[in-house]
């Protein structure tokens, strides 16, 4: 399973990033919407995890993007903040909407759910 | 006393209880006296002016229209009396003008002439003739005064001066009320005889009591020296004395006014018969001239007493329900002004613990990946193995510690996230509620302070609770006003129930009671006002139960309160299933 993390937090996103490879998922990272972009078109993701708040562009529009060019994509938002707004746009854009810090096993759990239901 | 306060206005304690900053805009007891002192005068002089004017008018035209009937009345029966007195005269005149004297001194002559006097005029009792020595020389009539002497009466002298003369009323031989009438005829030999005929009383006594003259009235004759000739009605018999001062000459109608012996007022009117002794006297009772004036005097008194009676209630009333007015729409304006204030506050400190909360979170999400990374290392490579038996429990140590921390970010999380739901409900949305989770969730603010006063919360939830539609954040800002209230009214060691049950169709319903010091019997009925509190000198606003009632109304819900002083109070709200519609307008 092919796993693309997007968020602005460098450290936060890398980390991430090596946890989910030791547990043998394949997980790429990105700290901008345009790099993420450029991976996305490289390799094919199952799952992309987006940071909703993001300098430049939002995490809900690079969400659009990729979904234009990426059908199969499922998503999950993580964010640090938990506006009434995003927590709404953001659960009916994508499968799960996390508020951060979140426990890796509830990600993986979320992560496996979403791609579970993407299989069906 | 007690009586009087259940009609006492909401705004008449309005000064004592308001202090701080949102004080009045106005002192309404002031204002409310000064309004009815106002209009109550403004109103009232007019009326009693016109009033008092219009009395003493009607009184004086009253008055004069009387004085001026008696007035006329006075001078009419002086001319009638006058013309009497001079037909007499003129006809003792003519018949001693068309009589010579030999004739006259001849008794059945004089008879005669008697006859034809008595059948042309009434009153006239006898006639005589007396001569110029005051001997009457001859005489008819019912009574034998023949070869009288008269020369040295008054009267008799009087002639010698005088045509006519009138006497006053006297006895006389006759020993019955009469007045006489005399004519002198002077005769060609330079001598002179005088006619004289005695004249009944009755004759002027029907005139005057033949009179309709109103108010008691009593009209006689006296004498110059106030002696009463004809018989009187109220004022004693003839010869008596007038009880009045005999007024002074005047050949006018006068009138005044006098007291009786009953010391009640009476108008005299008096008139001088020309060409006699006598002045016509017509006495009235003013009491009883004024009759028709009290009539209308008692109903206008009553008028006034009602009108005024009804301005004072009409402005009473108005004027009390105007300053309410103004009273309710001032407390109505601090109590928005306050709850402004508060929800902007609310609304500040939510957007500041979201901003907090979303600063902190993605350093804790940092920490949390770090240390899941060590822990991560330590379980998955075991780097610590080769240094055997020590490694293994430095690796268990070092794991330990990790989940220390973790679990610590995991607190953290928890927190920021609450922080986080709280900003998130402080915009009014309407959705399906899981009360429990609210309690809970209020409880979760609070529980730190139940730990450090020992509080025991009980919270018994029953599980057939349907879910509902509210406001969360409302609801959130309810549960925890009731709540502190409860925690401030207990001492060490209180204990706090929090019971929810279905209503079925009626909604639910939330008891929260405490064991603290309770709410004073007077007072309940108070504490949902604005600016109500018994601790305002510990900074209390009186607000807090003012906007959960506003809070609580907006949700289309209820709240009683029972309480007793020193055993605790119970807060009772009831929710319905669906909040009603103007809620949802925003």
């Amino acid at each position: 399973m092919r796993i693309l993390l997007v968020d602005d937090e460098a450290e936060f996103v890398s980390t991430l990033a090596e946890r989910l490879t030791m547990r043998g998922y394949q997980a790429d990272y990105s700290i901008t919407a345009g790099n993420a972009l450029d991976l996305a078109a490289k390799h094919l993701y199952d799952v992309a995890v987006l940071d909703m708040k993001m300098p430049g562009t939002s995490g809900l529009e690079l969400q659009a993007r990729l979904a234009e060019k990426h059908p199969a994509m499922r998503f999950i938002f993580l964010t640090g903040h938990g506006s009434e707004d995003d927590y709404s746009a953001g659960s009916r854009q994508a499968a799960h909407y996390l508020v951060k810090p979140v426990d890796i096993n509830t990600l993986i759990a979320k992560i496996n759910q979403t791609v579970f239901a993407n299989d069906r | 006393m007690s009586f009087l306060t259940q009609f006492r206005p909401q705004f008449w304690k309005a000064g004592e209880s308001s202090s701080g900053p949102f004080r009045q805009m106005f002192n309404y007891r002031s204002i409310w006296q000064k309004a009815i002192l106002l209009v109550s005068m403004a109103t009232l002089l007019p009326l009693l002016i016109i009033t008092a004017v219009d009395y003493n008018y009607t009184e004086k035209s009253i008055e004069s229209e009387n004085i001026l009937r008696t007035l006329r009345n006075g001078s009419n029966i002086r001319r009638t009396i006058s013309a009497f007195l001079q037909e007499r005269r003129s006809a003792l005149t003519f018949i001693a003008k068309d009589n010579n004297p030999e004739q006259l001194y001849k008794a059945v002559h004089l008879q005669g002439v008697l006859n034809n006097l008595q059948e042309s005029f009434s009153g006239f009792v006898d006639l005589g003739v007396i001569n110029q020595e005051g001997k009457q020389v001859s005489y008819v009539g019912p009574y034998s005064l023949e070869g009288k002497d008269y020369s040295n009466q008054e009267w008799f002298r009087e002639m010698e001066r005088q045509n006519f003369a009138i006497s006053d009323v006297f006895l006389g031989y006759r020993n019955s009320p009469h007045f006489v009438v005399e004519a002198k005829q002077s005769l060609a030999d330079g001598s002179f005889l005088v006619l004289r005929s005695a004249i009944d009383i009755v004759e002027l006594q029907d005139l005057l009591h033949g009179l309709e003259l109103s108010g008691r009235a009593d009209a006689f004759l006296i004498n110059r020296q106030g002696i009463i000739q004809t018989p009187t009605l109220y004022h004693g018999d003839v010869f008596a004395r007038l009880p009045y001062k005999v007024p002074p000459f005047s050949d006018r109608t006068e009138i005044r006014e006098e007291l009786n012996q009953d010391g009640e007022k009476v108008f005299v009117c008096s008139a001088y018969i020309p060409l006699s002794p006598y002045i016509l006297v017509i006495v009235k009772d003013k009491g009883e001239l004024m009759k028709p004036w009290r009539d209308t005097r008692i109903g206008l008194i009553w008028f006034l007493v009602v009108s005024v009676t009804v301005i004072l209630l009409v402005v009473f009333g108005f004027t009390t329900y105007m300053v309410n007015s103004m009273y309710l729409l001032d407390q109505r304006r601090l109590a928005t002004l306050h709850k402004m204030e508060y929800s902007n506050k609310l609304a500040s400190i939510g957007r500041l613990a979201a901003g907090v909360a979303h600063e902190v979170n993605n350093p804790l999400a940092i920490i949390n990946e770090k240390a899941g990374l060590i822990k991560d290392i330590f379980t998955y490579s075991k780097p610590l193995q080769a240094l055997g038996q020590e490694g293994q429990n430095l690796d268990a140590t070092i794991t330990r510690q990790l989940d220390s921390i973790l679990s610590s970010v995991e607190r953290c999380g928890k927190i920021t996230k609450r922080l986080l739901n709280f900003a998130r409900h402080m915009d009014s949305t309407i959705e399906t509620i899981d009360l429990t989770a609210i309690v809970r969730e209020v409880l979760s603010f609070l529980h730190k302070e139940a730990e450090y006063r020992n509080i025991t919360v009980n919270v018994d939830i029953a599980s057939d609770i349907p879910p509902f539609k509210s406001d969360r954040g409302k609801l959130q800002q309810i549960f925890l006003n009731i709540i502190n209230n409860a925690f401030a009214a207990m001492d060490k060691g209180g204990r706090l129930d929090i019971h929810v049950k279905t209503l079925g169709a009626a909604g639910v319903s939330a008891t929260i009671t405490d064991n603290g010091c309770g709410i004073a019997e007077a007072d309940i009925g108070k504490i949902f006002e604005p600016f109500f509190s018994t601790k305002t000198k510990q900074g209390g606003t009186g607000l807090g139960l003012s906007i959960t009632y506003g809070l609580l109304l907006e949700l289309g819900g209820k709240v009683n309160v029972s309480s007793k002083v020193g055993e605790g109070t119970s807060f009772i709200i009831t929710l319905p299933l669906e909040p009603p519609a103007t809620t949802t307008e925003k």
